[in-house]
C-alpha cells in the first residue's frame, strides 16, 4: 500500500467513462507525472484527488486513510492551479494567507509562515501587490507558494507551466525540482508536455483514452515504451515507427525496412532474439533518432551497429544537433546527426542503427513484442 | 455519532447551494407561474368586483372578442407595434450607421440619443401631451410665428391620436435601437471590411452586402425587445391620451386595467391579460428556447 | 487619422445635429417652460426662453401643488419613490448576485432549466399578475403601503437581478473557486470573499438597472397603492391629469422634471453601466 493510493478508480459522466478503472500506488516522497494529450483523463484524475470532482468508483487514500468523502479542504493537500487562481481583489499576502486564515491559524503564525514561504520563493518584495501587477512568473511562485504554507500531504500540480513562455518555463521547471528535492513532499502533476514529465518525475503515468497506458520511471517509458502510443508520445523528434519485416538471415534475427526504391535493407536486431513465431511476419519497428546516426556519433560500445547507406531526403540544421530524413518502410524515418554533417539531400550518406536500442510492436495490438 | 453528524453536514453542505436558490425559485413559482394559472383560471370564471370561482368555460373570451373597445385594442396594439418597431429599427440602424463614420464626439451624441431611455413614460408622456396639444404646443408656436394655417391636432383627433403614441414611443426608444445596431456594427471583424474596400466594394454595397446581413443578431434582439414593450405598453398610453380621446387610443394594457379594476369584469380583464401574455411568449418562448440551447 | 471636411462630411454633422434637436426638444419644452409664469405659455410662447424668469412653478410642484386631497406637492410621494427603491434594490441585487453564484459554480442537475423558468419573469405583461397579486397583497396586510410595493418589485426584479450575475459569474473563472475550497472556505466565505469583492461592474449594472426600472414604474404604482403611498410617477400622472382648475403647464414640467431627475442623474454619471445593463438586460440568455 502506497502513501496515496488510487485504487481501481473510475469516473463517468452520465453513461460516458472518461476515466476506465485505474490503480495507481503512489510512494511518499515521489514525483509521479499525469502525462498524456487533451482529453486522456489526466485533468479528472487530479481533481477527483483533490476531491473537486467525485469518484464514480473505487476509492482513494491518502496515508491510509480513504478520503472520498472528504471535502477539499480536510484532506490535507495543496494545488497549484493552471491558471494560479490568484484571488484579484487581495494582495499576494492575502492570497497566501487566506488558507491558513480558513483553517484558523493565528495571525502571528501567519505571519512568520508568509514570510518563510516568500522568502524560499523570493516574493518577499512581492508581498504587497495584486496579482493583477505582477508578471507570469512571479505569478506562477506566488501560486506555489500560497500552496506551500499548508506542509501538505500530497502537492498537486495541474499543468502549472502551461502558461509561460519557453524560457520561463524552463527557469520554473528546475526550481519545482529543486522545491522537491529541499522539501520532499509527494507530489502529482498533470502536463501535456512529454518533456516536463521526464525532467521531473520520479515515475510516469502515460495517459490516453481514459487508461493508463504506461506507468513506470522516465527511463523505462522512454526506453521500453509499452505500445506505440507511448513511443510516439514521449520524446521529440518522436521515436520513428517503421513498418517492417521480421525474418531470420544468416542464423540472425533481422528486420528488413523497405527503401524508396523497393530494395529492402536488413539490420540484424538480436532483441527480437526471442520472437521466432513472429518470423517472415509485419511488425513496426521502434528506432530513436538518436539511435540512428553518423558513424562517428554512434556508441561505440553498443553490442548491434549496423552500418548502412542510405539516400538522404531532407538535412535540417539544428544548431546543435542536425535532422536527416530517409524514407525506410514507406515512413519518413528522422535520424539525429551530429552538427557538422556532411549528409546532403539527394546524396547517399551512412548511417549506424544502434539497434540495441530498436524495439519491436505488434502491428494489430500495437503492444511492444521486444 | 461523530461519523453521522460529520455525515449530517456534509450532506446539508451539498444541499447548501440549492437551499440558497430555493427562496427564489419558489417566489418565482408561486407569483409568476402560480399567479399566471390562477389568472388563467378566473379568466374562465364568472369573476367581477372580486375572484369568484364559478367556471363559465369559454364565455369571457366570446364576450371579449365582441366588445367593440377591444376590437379597437387589438387594432391599435397592431397599428402601434408595427411602426413602433420598424421607425425603431430604421432610425435607429441609420443613426447607428451614421455614427458609425468616426465621428467626433461620438460619446456626447450618442449619449443625447439615448438619455430618453431613462426617463419614465409618464415623463415622456407628460411631455409629448403638452408639446402636441394644440392649444399650446406645436400648432399655437407656429401660429405665434405667422404660420396661421398650421394645422397639428393628431393628439385631439380620433383617427390619428395613436400615432402621436407612435411619435413619443419611437423618440424614447430609438436611441437604444441605435445603440444595439452601433454594438453590432463595432462586433464586426474590422479586417473583413478592409477586405471588402480592397476589393473594391463602395461605402452602400459595403454597408447593403456585408455589414447589415450580419447584423441579424442586432435585429432580433432589437424586435423582441421592442415587441414585448409594445404589448406591454401602458404608462405611455395613460399618460399621454389615456386612452382618448373616447377610446381611441385603447390598447390591451389599458383595456385590462380598466375592465378589472375600475368596470368590475374582473373575468374579461383577465381573459384579456391572457391574450396578452400569449401573445408575447408566442415571441419570446422561442427566442429564450434557442438562446439557451446555444449556451449549453 | 484626421478626415478631410468633404461636403458629405458637414452634411453628415448637420444630419446628427438635427437629430440631436429632436431628442433635446421635449427636455428643453418642459425644462423651459417650467421657469416661466402660465401665461407666457398659454400665449403660445411654448418654444421662447422665458422672458419673465421663475422658480415658482418648481416651488409649486415640490410642496404647494393639489395632487391628492390636500395640497403637498409632490414632496411626499419623491419620499416614498425613494423608501421604495433603496431597500427593492438592495434585496433583489443581493438575491439574484447569490442566484448567479448558484447557478454558475455550484451547478447541479437542471440548473439550465431552473435558469430559463426563472428568466422568462422577465418578459411577462405584468397585467397577468395584477389580480392575483392584489389579492394576495390583502392576504399580507401589505395593500396599499410602501412595503407591499417593494415586496412586489423584488420579486419582478429577481428574474433581472439573475440574469445579469449568472451571466457575470459564468465568465468568472471556476479555479478561482476550486482554489478557495481547497483553502478551506465554505459556500458563503467564497461568495463574501472571493465571489463578491470582484463583482463591482456587475453590480453598479443590475443596480442602475433595477434602480431605473422600479423608479420608473408605473403599472405596480398604480394599483397597489392608496393616496399616501403612491409613488412619484402615480402622483406626477395624477397632477397632470387632474381635471379640477387650471391647467399649469409649467407646474406640470417642472414636476415632471422632478420625477426625471433621479434616473437623467444616474445616466449622466454612469451613463456606460446604463448601457450595458439595457444590452444585457436585451440580450438575453
Amino acid at each position: 500500500m502506497g502513501f496515496l493510493d488510487i485504487d481501481n478508480v473510475t469516473k463517468s459522466y452520465g453513461s460516458v467513462q472518461v476515466l476506465n478503472s485505474t490503480q495507481i500506488e503512489v510512494e511518499e516522497g515521489e514525483f509521479l507525472v499525469l502525462v498524456g494529450p487533451s482529453g486522456c483523463g489526466k485533468s479528472t484524475l487530479l481533481n477527483m484527488i483533490a476531491g473537486l470532482e467525485k469518484v464514480s468508483d473505487g476509492e482513494i487514500r491518502i496515508n491510509g486513510t480513504r478520503v472520498n468523502e472528504v471535502r477539499p479542504a480536510d484532506r490535507n493537500i495543496a494545488m497549484v492551479f493552471q491558471s494560479y487562481a490568484l484571488y484579484p481583489n487581495m494582495t499576494v499576502r492575502g492570497n497566501i494567507s487566506f488558507g491558513m486564515e480558513m483553517h484558523g491559524v493565528p495571525k502571528p503564525e501567519r505571519e512568520a509562515k508568509i514570510a518563510e514561504v516568500a522568502e524560499l520563493l523570493q516574493i518577499t518584495h512581492l508581498l504587497d501587490r495584486k496579482p493583477g501587477q505582477l508578471s507570469g512568473g512571479q505569478r506562477q511562485r506566488v501560486a506555489m507558494g500560497r500552496a506551500l504554507t499548508r506542509y501538505p500531504d500530497v502537492f498537486l500540480f495541474d499543468e502549472p507551466l502551461s502558461n509561460l513562455d519557453a524560457k520561463l518555463r524552463v527557469d520554473m521547471r528546475t526550481e519545482i525540482k529543486k522545491l522537491h528535492q529541499k522539501l520532499g513532499t509527494t507530489i502529482v502533476y498533470v502536463t501535456h508536455d512529454q518533456i516536463e514529465a521526464l525532467t521531473l518525475s520520479t515515475r510516469i503515468a502515460v495517459m490516453f483514452g481514459g487508461d493508463v497506458q504506461q506507468l513506470g520511471t522516465p527511463q523505462e517509458i522512454y526506453d521500453n515504451p509499452a505500445n506505440m502510443f507511448v513511443a510516439g508520445f514521449m520524446g521529440s523528434p518522436a521515436m520513428n515507427l517503421l513498418p517492417a519485416r521480421l525474418l531470420r538471415q544468416d542464423g540472425v534475427m533481422c528486420a528488413g525496412l523497405k527503401l524508396a526504391d523497393g530494395s529492402e535493407v536488413l539490420l540484424p536486431f538480436p532483441r527480437a532474439e526471442g520472437l521466432d513465431r513472429y518470423a517472415g511476419r509485419e511488425i513496426v519497428l521502434g528506432i530513436r533518432p538518436e539511435a540512428m546516426t553518423d558513424p562517428e556519433g554512434a556508441d561505440r560500445d553498443s553490442p548491434a551497429l549496423a552500418q548502412v547507406d542510405l539516400p538522404v531526403d531532407v538535412v535540417e540544421p539544428a544548431g546543435s544537433d542536425t535532422f536527416v530524413t530517409v524514407s525506410l518502410g514507406g515512413r519518413d524515418a528522422i535520424g539525429r546527426f551530429r552538427a557538422h554533417t556532411q549528409a546532403r539531400a539527394g546524396h547517399p550518406a551512412r548511417f549506424a542503427f544502434d539497434m540495441a536500442k530498436a524495439v519491436a510492436f505488434d502491428p494489430k495490438t500495437e503492444a511492444r513484442l521486444a | 455519532m461523530a461519523r453521522s453528524a460529520s455525515s449530517a453536514r456534509a450532506a446539508l453542505r451539498n444541499l447548501l447551494p440549492r437551499l440558497v436558490l430555493s427562496p427564489s425559485v419558489a417566489l418565482i413559482a408561486i407569483f409568476v407561474y402560480g399567479f399566471i394559472a390562477f389568472t388563467s383560471y378566473l379568466s374562465f370564471s364568472d369573476s367581477r368586483m372580486l375572484p369568484s370561482y364559478g367556471w363559465v368555460g369559454l364565455s369571457n373570451y366570446e364576450k371579449l372578442f365582441s366588445l367593440r373597445t377591444w376590437d379597437i385594442a387589438l387594432n391599435n396594439l397592431a397599428v402601434f407595434g408595427i411602426l413602433y418597431i420598424a421607425i425603431c429599427c430604421v432610425l435607429g440602424l441609420m443613426l447607428a450607421i451614421l455614427l458609425d463614420q468616426r465621428i467626433r464626439a461620438e460619446g456626447f451624441i450618442r449619449t443625447i440619443y439615448l438619455y430618453p431611455m431613462a426617463l419614465s413614460f409618464i415623463v415622456t408622456g407628460v411631455a409629448w401631451k403638452w408639446f402636441l396639444d394644440p392649444g399650446i404646443g406645436l400648432e399655437a408656436v407656429m401660429h405665434d410665428w405667422g404660420w396661421t394655417s398650421f394645422k397639428f391636432d393628431w393628439i385631439k383627433n380620433r383617427d390619428m391620436a395613436i400615432y402621436t403614441v407612435v411619435i413619443a414611443a419611437v423618440w424614447q426608444t430609438s436611441g437604444f435601437v441605435m445603440a444595439t445596431f452601433l454594438a453590432g456594427l463595432r462586433g464586426i471583424d474590422a479586417e473583413m471590411l478592409r477586405a471588402a474596400e480592397v476589393d473594391g466594394a463602395s461605402t452602400f454595397a459595403l454597408y447593403r452586402r456585408i455589414v447589415i446581413p450580419q447584423l441579424r443578431p442586432a435585429f432580433l434582439s432589437a424586435f423582441v425587445v421592442l415587441a414585448h414593450m409594445a404589448i406591454k405598453s401602458y404608462d405611455l398610453v395613460v399618460a399621454l391620451t389615456n386612452g382618448g380621446p373616447g377610446t381611441a387610443t385603447e390598447v390591451p394594457a389599458t383595456f385590462m386595467y380598466s375592465y378589472t379594476f375600475t368596470r368590475n369584469q374582473m373575468g374579461i380583464g383577465a381573459a384579456s391579460a391572457e391574450i396578452m401574455l400569449l401573445t408575447i411568449a408566442a415571441v419570446i418562448v422561442p427566442y429564450l428556447w434557442s438562446e439557451l440551447r446555444e449556451k449549453r | 487619422m484626421s478626415i478631410p471636411l468633404s461636403f458629405g462630411r458637414i452634411s453628415l454633422y448637420l444630419l446628427l445635429g438635427l437629430f440631436c434637436i429632436y431628442y433635446l426638444l421635449p427636455l428643453y419644452v418642459m425644462v423651459a417652460n417650467s421657469l416661466k409664469p402660465l401665461d407666457e405659455i398659454t400665449s403660445g410662447g411654448m418654444m421662447a426662453l422665458p422672458s419673465d424668469w421663475t422658480l415658482a412653478p418648481w416651488r409649486s410642484a415640490w410642496s404647494e401643488a393639489q395632487v391628492g386631497v390636500e395640497a403637498t406637492g409632490l414632496r411626499p410621494y419623491f419620499t416614498n419613490s425613494l423608501v421604495m427603491v433603496v431597500p427593492a434594490v438592495m434585496i433583489t441585487t443581493l438575491m439574484g448576485a447569490l442566484n448567479g453564484y448558484v447557478l454558475t459554480k455550484w451547478r447541479f442537475r437542471g440548473d439550465t432549466l431552473i435558469f430559463g423558468l426563472i428568466l422568462f419573469g422577465c418578459f411577462i405583461p405584468f397585467q397577468i399578475v395584477l389580480i392575483p397579486m392584489a389579492r394576495t397583497l390583502g392576504l399580507l396586510g401589505l395593500s396599499g403601503t410602501v412595503p407591499g410595493l417593494v415586496f412586489v418589485h423584488v420579486i419582478y426584479g429577481i428574474s433581472f437581478s439573475t440574469l445579469y450575475f449568472r451571466n457575470y459569474y459564468a465568465a468568472f473563472p471556476t479555479e478561482l473557486v476550486r482554489a478557495a475550497e481547497i483553502d478551506g472556505a465554505g459556500f458563503f466565505t467564497i461568495f463574501r470573499r472571493i465571489l463578491l469583492p470582484n463583482s463591482g461592474p456587475i453590480a453598479v449594472v443590475c443596480v442602475i438597472w433595477l434602480f431605473t426600472n422600479i423608479w420608473n414604474d408605473f403599472l405596480f404604482g398604480a394599483s397597489f397603492s392608496d393616496f399616501d403611498s403612491q409613488p412619484m410617477t402615480v402622483a406626477l400622472n395624477n397632477l397632470v391629469q387632474s381635471s379640477t382648475g387650471v391647467k399649469e403647464y409649467n407646474v406640470h414640467f417642472a414636476g415632471a422634471i422632478m420625477a426625471a431627475l433621479p434616473t437623467l442623474f444616474v445616466y449622466v454619471v454612469a451613463g456606460r453601466f446604463f448601457v450595458r445593463g439595457l444590452m444585457t438586460g436585451s440580450v438575453k440568455g
